[in-house]
């Protein structure tokens, strides 16, 4: 089976400042990947990378088909494969719930709007938020809102899933919720790439660790290396930056 | 029929030098007046809060152009014949009281109130507060807007022009009327005026952004 | 001081002053609608990635904020009429009063729009969305929103300002108040009674867009205003 996601030597430049410095790996459908490293180690920068957020100055990025680095790709088609949820949720405030779920599947999907919903009341089921469907985000917890900003990623059936740190804005509670649907996703078959400081729940839901130091691919495994690292780098970072 | 010459550039910039005695002026005024109503505005006294607040809504709901005409004719009805300079000064001295009241009252409520009561507890009286504790504190804030509304009092001199006061834009009305050439005069007219409140729109901003800036490191 | 107030002179002109003030409401409904699509389009113009496009928006924002407005219409309204181009009064006058208030609805709009989180265009980016749709549903309302109470004070701004238009013989309230001075001789009480009809005008269009603004902003409605 060919891999749903597959980096090849990728270089991610700002200015001067090179913090992708030809990285690699590969994602096969189903799998779930864990992203791991220190602040600044470029693990967000290769997730942003992947569904064009930031555009590359060297390597490939193939995803589901589509060749991320080709300047002719059309970002929008790559991104209804792709979903993305972020650290900080970013649901659009002026909208209620149901209204962030369904906007895309309206105007990228076209879908006309009483289909769009009854996908919104699925989803939001999924992350068990049925009944917060017309609230406005400033009246849900972090937890909540950040359950309906995969709701809202999920809508779209991606064949593979982002998460950037989606739990670090969260106090622990709340890091809880977020994380069994998360995992819930994984048991489903989806395919993941997370970038979390999160390492139970790397070692329960991941297939496959990814360790980035200094914008190399320092270190890859199973989830077991997180207990036993095969680098002194990995060794480090688990005894000391978490 | 002659084109625009020297002898018209020099009319226009007569003009010009009584827009800025008139902006001058009417800062002056309006900066002592809007001073009260500030002051008003904040009074713990309830009524005169209250008449403060009626007299900025009158007048911030009134056209200047109305309160020219008014100061102009109500001036003539009380058997005072005054200069149109003079009129239009009176205009808008009432004009940015109003404005500039509010302005500053905002900067001064923003101090907030533990700074008075700080002030206070010092057992300064509310007079002594506001002298030496809220008034310097909000200066530093209401210059950037204050600056920004001179812009807008330069401009709106030109509306002297009504009562027959001769500033920058009469005198281009005077030429066009003679020459008729209306995008030439009117055109160099509002070069004129873009040359006095751009500098000022300018400086106005660069004192806003380093007000941030101070506040950001604060 | 001996004046008598003579207000009654004035009585057989109620119908003018009131359809003075129409044609005033009229100005300005007309400007605040076209001056805000010119004021949101220029704001995107501003924001452009295209330098060539955000320098012509800046030249247009900052050459009407800093000229006169009787400047401009007298540049407008005479200067078309010297090469020929006539065109009714009041068309005149609402063209001049869409340039200019335009360009301040564009500074404010801009400043609502520079306000919203990088975040939430990101996250729209990342579904799909095309420059237009991001803006079109996530930028330009939330915006809106966050500089209305600007925006309305600009408005009743813009409002009192359509009284200049009597300076190119618009039949406006101050224009109607112009003629009917002339006639009664009554100059003192024929503006007191027009400030009066502007104070009105003023307080109707703030209950105007305190309506409108419930309407366009749910969640305002919804949760109060934050």
């Amino acid at each position: 089976m060919p891999a749903a996601v597959k980096l090849e030597n990728v270089v991610k430049r700002f200015g001067a400042l090179e913090v992708l410095k030809g990285i690699s790996f590969d994602i096969e459908p189903g799998q779930v990947v864990a992203l791991i490293g220190a602040s600044g180690s470029g693990k967000s920068t290769a997730l942003r990378c992947i569904n064009r957020l930031e555009q590359i100055q060297g390597g490939s990025i193939h995803v589901c088909g589509h060749r991320v680095e080709d300047p002719t790709l059309d970002p929008r088609a790559l991104r209804q494969d792709v979903g993305m949820v972020f650290q900080s949720y970013n649901l659009f405030p002026h909208m209620t719930v149901g209204q962030n779920v369904i906007l895309a599947l309206k105007r990228v999907k076209k879908m006309p709007k009483a289909e769009a919903m009854r996908i919104a009341e699925r989803v939001l089921k999924q992350v068990g938020l049925a009944e917060k469907i017309d609230s406005y985000p400033e009246q849900l917890s972090g937890g909540q809102q950040q359950r309906v900003a995969i709701a809202r990623s999920l809508a779209m059936s991606p064949k593979v899933m982002l998460f950037d740190e989606v739990t670090s804005a969260l106090d622990p509670k709340l890091t809880g919720e977020v994380l069994r649907v998360m995992e819930d996703l994984a048991k489903g078959g989806m395919t993941m790439v997370v970038v979390t400081h999160e390492m139970a729940f790397a070692r329960r839901a991941a297939d496959k660790v990814i360790f980035m130091h200094h914008g190399h691919v320092h270190e890859v495994g199973g989830p077991n290396i997180l207990t036993n690292p095969g680098t002194a780098e990995l060794r480090e970072f688990l005894e000391h930056d978490l | 029929m002659d084109g625009f010459g020297t002898g018209h550039l020099v009319y226009l910039l007569n003009g010009l030098l009584w827009t800025v005695v008139l902006s001058v002026l009417a800062l002056l005024l309006g900066g002592i007046a809007g001073f009260g109503v500030m002051l008003a505005r904040i009074s713990q006294r309830r009524w005169l809060r209250r008449v403060s607040m009626g007299y900025v809504q009158i007048v911030q709901g009134t056209p200047l152009l109305i309160q020219m005409f008014l100061m102009y004719f109500g001036l003539g009805v009380a058997g005072v014949q005054v200069p149109a300079l003079l009129a239009a000064a009176l205009a808008m001295m009432i004009y940015s009281s109003a404005y500039l009241g509010e302005i500053w009252r905002g900067c001064v409520q923003s101090i907030g109130k533990t700074q008075f009561e700080a002030a206070e507890t010092l057992a300064l009286t509310r007079w002594q507060s506001l002298i030496d504790v809220i008034l310097p504190q909000a200066a530093r804030i209401a210059t950037p807007p204050t600056v920004g509304f001179v812009v807008q009092l330069v401009k709106n001199t030109s509306l002297a022009s009504v009562v027959g006061f001769l500033e920058l834009t009469r005198s281009a009305q005077v030429i066009n009327n003679s020459l008729f050439q209306p995008f030439l005069v009117f055109g160099i007219a509002a070069a004129l005026y873009f040359a006095v409140c751009y500098p000022l729109s300018l400086w106005s901003r660069t004192l806003e952004r380093k007000l941030n800036a101070g506040r950001r490191q604060a | 001081m001996q004046y008598e107030f003579n207000f009654a002179a004035l009585a057989p002109y109620w119908g003018s002053f009131l359809s003075g003030a129409w044609v005033t409401i009229q100005l300005t409904v007309a400007s605040v609608a076209l001056g805000m699509v010119i004021g949101v389009l220029c704001a995107i113009a501003r924001r452009s990635a295209f330098r060539s496009l955000r320098t012509a928006a800046g030249i247009y924002i900052e050459t009407v904020r800093n000229t006169p407005f009787i400047v401009q219409i007298f540049f407008i309204f005479f200067g078309l009429s010297s090469v020929g181009l006539r065109m009714p009064i009041l068309w005149a006058a609402i063209f001049a009063l869409v340039i200019n208030v335009g360009a301040y609805t564009a500074e404010i709009v801009r400043a609502g729009m520079d306000a919203i989180p990088h975040g939430q265009i990101e996250a729209a980016e990342a579904l799909g969305l095309t420059k237009f749709q991001i803006y079109r549903d996530i930028i330009i309302m939330p915006a809106i929103e966050k500089v209305y109470p600007a925006l309305t004070s600009q408005f009743v701004l813009m409002m009192l300002t359509t009284s200049i238009a009597s300076q190119i013989s618009a039949e406006e309230l101050t224009g109607v108040a112009n003629n009917i001075q002339s006639n009664t001789f009554r100059s003192f009480e024929t503006y007191i009674v027009v400030g009066l009809l502007y104070i009105g005008i003023t307080f109707l269009m703030r209950a105007a867009f305190w309506g409108i603004g419930q309407i366009a902003f749910p969640r305002r409605r919804k949760l109060g205003e934050a």
